[in-house]
C-alpha cells in the first residue's frame, strides 16, 4: 500500500471523526445546560438524579460506557441492533458524557456570577428568562470558554474510542493499516492529523475568546 | 393631607434566622420627598430597602405603592405578611428604582445598552423612544459621549451616574440609593451627590440610605434615623440634627467632624 492510499484512507476515517466531533458538541453543549439546572435545582430529587449521572459519567471510562450504549438495548430488551446504530450509539455515548463534564462548567460559571447581577435584573423588572438568557448566560459563557476549550480539545482526541464498537474514525482505520501492513506509520500520520485538528480548533476558539474581550467584569 | 403618599410601610419585622434585623418599622413618604436613612452598620437600614424593592420578603407587616398592597397581614396590623400573587408582584417594579452601592450595570452591555434595555424589554418602549430617553439622561447627568462606552471603561462615579440613568429610564414614582457613594473615593462622591441633588430639586422622590451626614443635612426634607432594627428617631434635617437623644449626637458627631 502505497503512502498517497494510506493518506486517503486516513481521510475518510477523518470525516467519520469530525462528524462525531461535531455531533458530539451540538447535542452535548445544550444537554449539558439542562444537566446543569437539573445540579442546581431546588428540587431534591432531581438535584439528586444529576448527580449520581454526573458522578457516573465521570467515574466510568467512556469506551465502557460506548460498549454500554451499544450493547445495552439488546441485553436489556432484546432488541436486534443494525449496522446503522453503531454510528447512533457513539453519538449519544459522547453526548451524554460530555454534557455531565459541560454541565459541571456551566454551574461553576453560573455559580460564580455575582448576586447583584440578578438584583439589578430583578429591579428593573426583568423575568427569569429574561434575566438567565439576556444578562447571565452571555457573561457566563465568557468566563468559562477557558474550561470548554479544554473540553473541545479532549474530544477530539476522544473520538479515537469509538473503535470499541468499530466505527470506522480515523484512529480505527489506522490501526487497521498498521497491522495489516505491520508498520507504525499509519498511526503517526493519524497522531499528525489529530494535532491538525486540534490547532484548528484552539485557534478558533481563541476567536471566539477574543470576540468576548470587548468588555471587561 | 397634602401630596399623596406614594409608599407605605406599617409594622414591617424581618428576621434572618434567629436574628432580627427589623423589628417594628412604620415608614410614609409622600410624592416628592426626599428621606435619607442614617444609622450605624447592622441597624437594618439596607433590609429595609431590600424590603420595599422586593428583593427580600419581610415576615410582618405591610408595604404598598400608590395604595395598592404589596403585601399586608391577614388580621391585625402587625401579623405575618400575606403577599398579592406573584403575576401580581412583578407589577411593582415599576414604581420604584433602586441604585445600588456597587452599581451593578451589565458589563457585557453598553452604557446606551444598559439604559434602553429594560424599557424596551420590559416596558416595551419602542427602541427609538427609548434611545432618546437614554440620551437626554445622559446629557443631563453629563455623559453624552459615553453612549457607546462599556461600563469597564468607565470610573466609578460614572458608572454609578449611568445606574441612576438606568433606574429613571424605566420613570419610577420613587427611587431607592442604597449607600449610592460608599464604593467612592471623595472626588468620585461629589459628582454623584449633584446629580441626587439634582434630582432633589426636581422633585424627584428618593429613599436615600447613606453616611454622607452633610449631604442628609442638606437634600433631605425628612432624615430618619435607624438602629438595631427600629426607627429611632425621624424629623426635619434640623430637629434630627439638634436632637437632644444622645446616641442620635453621638453617631451625628461621629460621622461630620470633617
Amino acid at each position: 500500500m502505497n503512502f498517497g492510499t494510506v493518506l486517503l484512507q486516513l481521510s475518510g476515517g477523518l470525516v467519520v471523526s469530525v462528524e462525531i466531533f461535531f455531533l458530539t458538541l451540538l447535542f452535548s453543549l445544550p444537554l449539558g445546560l439542562v444537566v446543569a439546572f437539573g445540579r442546581m435545582s431546588k428540587n431534591g430529587i432531581l438535584r439528586t438524579i444529576t448527580k449520581v449521572y454526573i458522578s457516573i459519567m465521570r467515574g466510568t471510562p467512556l469506551m465502557l460506557q460506548l460498549i454500554v450504549v451499544y450493547f445495552g438495548p439488546y441485553y436489556l430488551f432484546h432488541v436486534r441492533i443494525s449496522a446503522a446504530y453503531r454510528f447512533i450509539a457513539v453519538i449519544i455515548g459522547f453526548a451524554v458524557n460530555y454534557a455531565a463534564y459541560f454541565a459541571e462548567i456551566y454551574r461553576g460559571g453560573i455559580e460564580s456570577m455575582p448576586r447583584g447581577q440578578y438584583e439589578a435584573a430583578q429591579v428593573l423588572g426583568y423575568n427569569k428568562m429574561q434575566t438567565f438568557f439576556l444578562i447571565i448566560l452571555p457573561q457566563v459563557v465568557k468566563r468559562i470558554l477557558p474550561s470548554v476549550t479544554n473540553e473541545i480539545i479532549t474530544l477530539v482526541k476522544d473520538t479515537s474510542l469509538a473503535f470499541v464498537i468499530a466505527v470506522a474514525e480515523m484512529f480505527t482505520v489506522a490501526k487497521q493499516i498498521a497491522a495489516a501492513e505491520t508498520t507504525v506509520i499509519p498511526l503517526m500520520i493519524a497522531g499528525a492529523y489529530y494535532y491538525v485538528f486540534n490547532l484548528v480548533v484552539a485557534l478558533a476558539m481563541e476567536k471566539v475568546e477574543k470576540h468576548y474581550r470587548y468588555y471587561e467584569a | 393631607m397634602g401630596a399623596e403618599s406614594l409608599l407605605e410601610i406599617r409594622h414591617m419585622r424581618k428576621a434572618f434566622g434567629e436574628l432580627e434585623v427589623l423589628k417594628d418599622i412604620s415608614l410614609t413618604v409622600k410624592k416628592g420627598e426626599v428621606v435619607s436613612v442614617i444609622g450605624p452598620s447592622g441597624s437594618g437600614k439596607s433590609t429595609l430597602l431590600r424590603c420595599a424593592t422586593l428583593l427580600e420578603k419581610m415576615d410582618g407587616g405591610s408595604l404598598s405603592y400608590l395604595g395598592r398592597v404589596v403585601c399586608k397581614p391577614e388580621k391585625g396590623e402587625s401579623g405575618d405578611s400575606v403577599y398579592v400573587p406573584k403575576g401580581e408582584l412583578r407589577k411593582f417594579h415599576r414604581y420604584f428604582g433602586l441604585v445600588f452601592q456597587n452599581f451593578n450595570l451589565f458589563p457585557h452591555y453598553s452604557v446606551l445598552k444598559n439604559i434602553t434595555d429594560a424599557p424596551v424589554r420590559v416596558l416595551k418602549v419602542p427602541k427609538k423612544e427609548a434611545e432618546e430617553t437614554a440620551k437626554r439622561l445622559l446629557a443631563q447627568l453629563g455623559l453624552e459621549d459615553k453612549a457607546k462606552a462599556y461600563p469597564c471603561q468607565l470610573s466609578g462615579g460614572q458608572q454609578q451616574r449611568v445606574s441612576i440613568a438606568r433606574a429613571l429610564a424605566l420613570k419610577p414614582e420613587i427611587l431607592f440609593f442604597d449607600e449610592p457613594t460608599s464604593a467612592l473615593d471623595p472626588e468620585l462622591t461629589g459628582e454623584v451627590l449633584k446629580v441626587i441633588r439634582q434630582l432633589a430639586e426636581e422633585h424627584m422622590t428618593m429613599i436615600i440610605v447613606t453616611h454622607e451626614m452633610n449631604f442628609a443635612k442638606e437634600v433631605s426634607d425628612r432624615v430618619i434615623f435607624m438602629e438595631n432594627g427600629l426607627i429611632q428617631e425621624e424629623g426635619t434635617p434640623e430637629e434630627l440634627f439638634n436632637s437632644s437623644k444622645e446616641r442620635v449626637q453621638e453617631f451625628i458627631g461621629k460621622l461630620t467632624n470633617d
